[in-house]
């Protein structure tokens, strides 16, 4: 019944890797980076879009595999592999933690909370500026570029590892969503006292969408570090929180393809204009308030509603 | 030899500030019986069946599950033990459609195949009759046919007991004539706690009934015994 989901979504990864071939070197840079962004918005898209829970500080998560893959190739000299994996066991572990100290609060609560903890990780960042370069950041040097004999200076090598790792998230989030946890999230969305009464426990299944929020969105950060070569504390600023919410707006939260949608539209919307104009965050934000006002639902959003209902 | 008690409370008490909603409460209900709890406004019908589904912490008292203490489990772990509740104020998942309200309710702590689920969705859907409306969302729904997926969600939870909170309010006589069917259809295998001021479906399903007033038990007995109790008829017609 839902595998239209699914056939849409592997249709997407096949055209974007024909769109390798189709664009310019230009765009093929753009699309890379919008695909490693894609996946932060789809981390934070799970927890809000299908859990409902509204989390102001994203960029911690983003910035812990950042730091995580960064740190641990630079100073400890950890191979690309093994820093990978090193930035996923971190944003394991801190998802965790901050799962459990943020659940004993709720909705504008947890919006605080979690901007206050990003803030605080924003800082102790410029704190350790002697290590984390602070504001101006750090490169990665040559052999935290290169994974499985790929050199990802090289932008075919850029573009594709992008997009495998945009597609395994897609999938796997395609296949998350329609399991028994999955379902219980959109209900935890819905009417949080209905499910617990129907029995499910709202508090567990909240803490797994935080975790697996936050390891995706620590993946995107680790990759985003491995694949273009930089950490910086400008991704743990707030306002790499707010853009994954924006994304996930424009785009359509709760919906699969949602992000991607979003990211690529923020994108090029920027690209775009500002090719015209210096003034072009004023086209931005018109255009942003014409979606608010005709597609409050999103883009994706709006075609499940008016066409496509399968849309998950 | 005395029936087997499936759900008892044991001075169950629960106090709103200065207010005692529920005093003292001894309640006792055997397995697989029908039982209605009726009384006026205000005499603490739901508050009493919110502290045994778990939604209302009790001030004092305890409360007996099949045998086990339940007293502090959270709710979401007296429904896994068999408890089912059906809200007052309709509480479903307006947008989501009519068959993910069920297989929400069926999916909950089973190892059932999708298949399994869809089967059992769809008969339970044909049991209340909202089976050509599966596919509907639930806010397109009239408000009977989103009292008849509420009592349909609580059959797809199996529960062994079964908490209606004024399940045939708003429903029309036609469904309500439905609605008894189901329950009769129950009888034996669920063990029902029915709190309903339709007297006319109290009387036709109830094998015994508990008349609360002033969040006390005023009077217990079988329909014909409470149809007679004085004081029963003072509390509700409020003669002196």
């Amino acid at each position: 019944m839902n595998d239209k989901n699914l056939a849409l979504n592997i249709g997407v990864v096949g055209f974007l890797a024909l769109l390798f071939f189709l664009v310019s070197d230009y765009h093929d840079g753009i699309i890379a980076r919008i695909l490693i962004l894609a996946i932060f918005a789809m981390g934070y898209n799970l927890l809000f879009g299908y859990t409902g829970l509204l989390s102001l500080g994203h960029a911690m998560f983003f910035a812990t595999g950042m730091y995580g893959y960064g740190l641990s190739v630079e100073l400890w000299k950890f191979s690309a592999f093994e820093g990978l994996l090193f930035a996923l066991v971190i944003s394991f572990l801190f998802s965790m933690s901050i799962g459990v100290l943020t659940l004993r609060t709720k909705g504008v609560a947890f919006m605080i909370v979690t901007l206050m903890f990003s803030q605080v990780f924003y800082l102790v960042v410029l704190l350790f500026g002697e290590h984390t370069g602070g504001d101006e950041g750090f490169v990665i040097s040559t052999h935290g570029r290169t994974l499985f004999g790929l050199n990802f200076v090289d932008p075919t090598s850029k573009y594709f590892a992008s997009l495998f790792l945009f597609a395994v998230v897609l999938l796997g989030l395609t296949l998350f969503v329609r399991t028994r946890t999955g379902k219980c999230l959109v209900a935890i969305r819905e009417n949080e006292e209905r499910a617990k009464m129907l029995g499910y426990d709202v508090w567990v299944h909240k803490f797994i969408a935080i975790i697996i929020s936050g390891v995706i969105c620590g993946l995107a950060g680790a990759s985003y570090t491995l694949i273009f070569g930089y950490a910086g504390a400008a991704f743990a600023e707030v306002h790499y929180s707010i853009l994954p919410l924006l994304w996930v707006l424009l785009g359509g939260a709760g919906t699969l393809i949602g992000p991607l949608v979003g990211t690529v539209f923020a994108f090029y919307l920027i690209d775009i204009s500002s090719g015209y104009t210096s003034a072009y965050l004023l086209i931005v934000g018109l255009v942003i308030v014409l979606l608010t006002l005709f597609a409050p639902q999103g883009l994706a959003g709006e075609l499940k509603r008016r066409m496509a209902h399968w849309l998950q | 030899m005395a029936p087997i008690s499936h759900l008892s409370t044991k001075g169950l008490s629960k106090n709103f500030g200065g207010i005692q909603a529920i005093r003292n409460v001894d309640f006792d209900i055997s397995k697989g019986q029908i039982r209605a709890l009726i009384g006026p406004n205000g005499a603490g019908k739901s508050t009493f069946v919110g502290m045994i589904s778990g939604r209302i912490p009790p001030t004092t008292g305890e409360i007996y599950f099949a045998d086990q203490n339940i007293t502090s489990l959270p709710a979401h772990k007296r429904i896994c033990l068999g408890i089912a509740y059906t809200f007052q104020i309709t509480s479903v998942f307006s947008k989501l459609t009519v068959h993910e309200n069920v297989a929400l309710a069926v999916r909950r702590n089973r190892q059932l195949k999708p298949n399994d689920v869809l089967e059992q969705v769809s008969s339970i859907l044909d049991k209340v009759g909202l089976l050509d409306r599966a596919n509907s969302e639930v806010r397109e729904l009239s408000y009977g046919h989103q009292r008849l997926l509420e009592i349909a969600m609580g059959l797809g939870q199996e529960p062994s007991l079964f908490i209606l909170d004024e399940p045939t309010q708003g429903l029309a006589e036609s469904e309500v004539l439905e609605f008894i069917t189901i329950l009769k259809s129950m009888a034996g295998l669920t063990t029902i706690l029915l709190i309903e001021h339709n007297m006319d479906v109290v009387m036709a399903t109830a094998e015994f009934i508990t008349v609360m007033n002033f969040g006390e038990i005023l009077a217990e007995g079988t329909p014909d015994q409470i149809r007679l109790n004085e004081e029963v008829q003072l509390a509700y017609l409020g003669k002196t």
